[in-house]
């Protein structure tokens, strides 16, 4: 039971299904990867894009009006959307975390089964490059997951307890995969939904977490 | 006297080595591109860079890396640049990793004047060890100490010869906080204007913050770091 997906069929599945869950007026932050790809399918209204490096007002670029010195958190050219604003990394934090920020969508290494994340280290590797995970966790009214149902190996990333290190004591929100949209409700998983094709017998399968149905 | 100077070696003159430099930039955005350089050139040595990244191999600070001349970084994501892992694994450089939100208020609390704060952010993590935890009306946090250093090198879009600044888009970053928390502060412009140029409104970082002025030598184009 193994429904077959490639990369980047699989990023823009779990992409246009989170931009469905967003509803304007809001302020959102895309992390890096799958998040990244959310903001290709926008098609409400009123949803600001919020960028950590500086720019409330992130919109896409035409090749020929890229400007190196306008990015976003991944470094990949961007515009600026009518009604957009510059500020200092401070100040972009006191966004974040002064809870002023809607919803934070962030890819994940693993998930345990209370909705606590690791996206920023893995054990035995150095530890080098944390950015704006842990301010997002703790900060963002709601956090989105995006990650692949499985890591390369065909493990679990929906895991009983995170064996990585964890970015937040906070639980997520939701969490979409391939297969399958969960929310985290009193700190338990529960399974809302499953992607198109996709059966409950594979998810189980799939799933090292405990889940509701 | 001016704070204009015509040389980057010249501005340079107030670095020495054991020095805790901040660095603006978030990667080669809003990095001080032409001071970076004339630290390549210059003989210093055990440097301390705080900076959101140790730039890229072979680019940027990662220039200074590969000369030895950093003794440790203090940053929020070393990943962009592989040999730090390698200068870190061989025990070349010592490395504090913050997360980006907490390295961008202990600058502005070390400009402000302020001894350090609590944060929620890292609270219960491995980023959290050895930081003092409390409870503050039923929230956890941590305490963060304050960034203040020798100098700082930054990179704005204009100054006018009083020192005010003003920057452009996203390479604003750090770069306005850095300004804040340092003894000297050297700043490189894209352009420099006489006093009154500038719309009062609009100037981000005021003149009192600010102790050199150069233009810049090294811009980042879409083809990558040219001289201007």
């Amino acid at each position: 039971m193994t429904t077959k997906f490639n990369k980047a069929n699989m990023q823009h599945l779990i992409a246009k299904r989170v931009a469905q869950e967003l509803e304007g007026p809001c302020v959102v932050n895309l992390g890096i990867g799958i998040p990244t790809i959310v903001a290709e399918y926008l098609a409400k209204d009123n949803i600001y894009l919020h960028t950590e490096n500086g720019l409330l007002g992130v919109t896409d670029v035409e090749d020929e009006d890229v400007d190196p010195n306008l990015v976003n958190a991944g470094k990949l050219p961007v515009g600026e959307a009518i009604g957009a604003s510059y500020f200092n990394s401070s100040d972009s934090f006191s966004m974040i975390r002064g809870g002023h920020v809607d919803v934070a969508i962030l890819g994940a290494l693993q998930v345990d089964e209370t909705g606590i994340i690791a996206n920023w280290a893995v054990p035995g590797k150095n530890i080098m490059g944390v950015g704006g995970a842990m301010d997002l966790l703790v900060g963002a009214k709601k956090v989105f997951v995006t990650m692949s149902h499985t890591s390369k190996d065909g493990s679990s990333k929906l895991v009983k307890k995170c064996t990585y290190p964890i970015t937040s004591t906070r639980s997520v929100d939701m969490i979409f995969t391939e297969l399958a949209v969960f929310n985290i409700e009193d700190q338990q998983l529960k399974l809302v939904e499953l992607m198109p094709g996709v059966s409950i017998e594979e998810v189980r399968e799939k799933t090292e977490a405990e889940f509701s149905e | 006297m001016t704070k204009v100077m015509n040389n980057i070696q010249d501005a340079l003159s107030f670095v020495k080595s054991g020095h805790t430099i901040l660095v603006g930039g978030f990667g080669l955005i809003g990095a001080p591109l032409s001071l970076i350089d004339g630290l390549t050139e210059k003989d210093v040595k055990d440097l301390t860079i705080v900076s959101n990244n140790l730039g890229e191999s072979g680019k940027g600070l990662g220039i200074l890396l590969d000369q030895n001349k950093i003794k440790k970084g203090i940053g929020s994501y070393f990943t962009s640049n592989r040999d730090v892992g390698d200068k870190y694994q061989k025990g070349e450089i010592e490395l504090e990793l913050l997360p980006q939100g907490t390295l961008a208020e202990s600058l502005r609390a070390g400009g402000a004047g302020l001894g350090g704060y609590y944060t929620t952010t890292g609270v219960g993590t491995d980023l959290a060890i050895g930081k003092e935890e409390r409870e503050i009306e039923g929230v956890k946090y941590i305490l963060e100490k304050a960034i203040r250093a020798d100098v700082a090198l930054i990179r704005a879009h204009k100054a006018d010869t009083l020192g005010n600044l003003v920057y452009y888009k996203t390479a604003r970053n750090f770069n306005p906080l850095m300004a804040t928390a340092a003894k000297k502060v050297i700043v490189e412009v894209d352009e420099i204007v006489e006093p009154g140029v500038l719309n009062p409104e609009e100037i981000v970082t005021p003149f009192l913050f600010v102790d050199v002025i150069v233009e810049a030598t090294q811009i980042l184009t879409k083809e990558g770091v040219v001289a201007k």
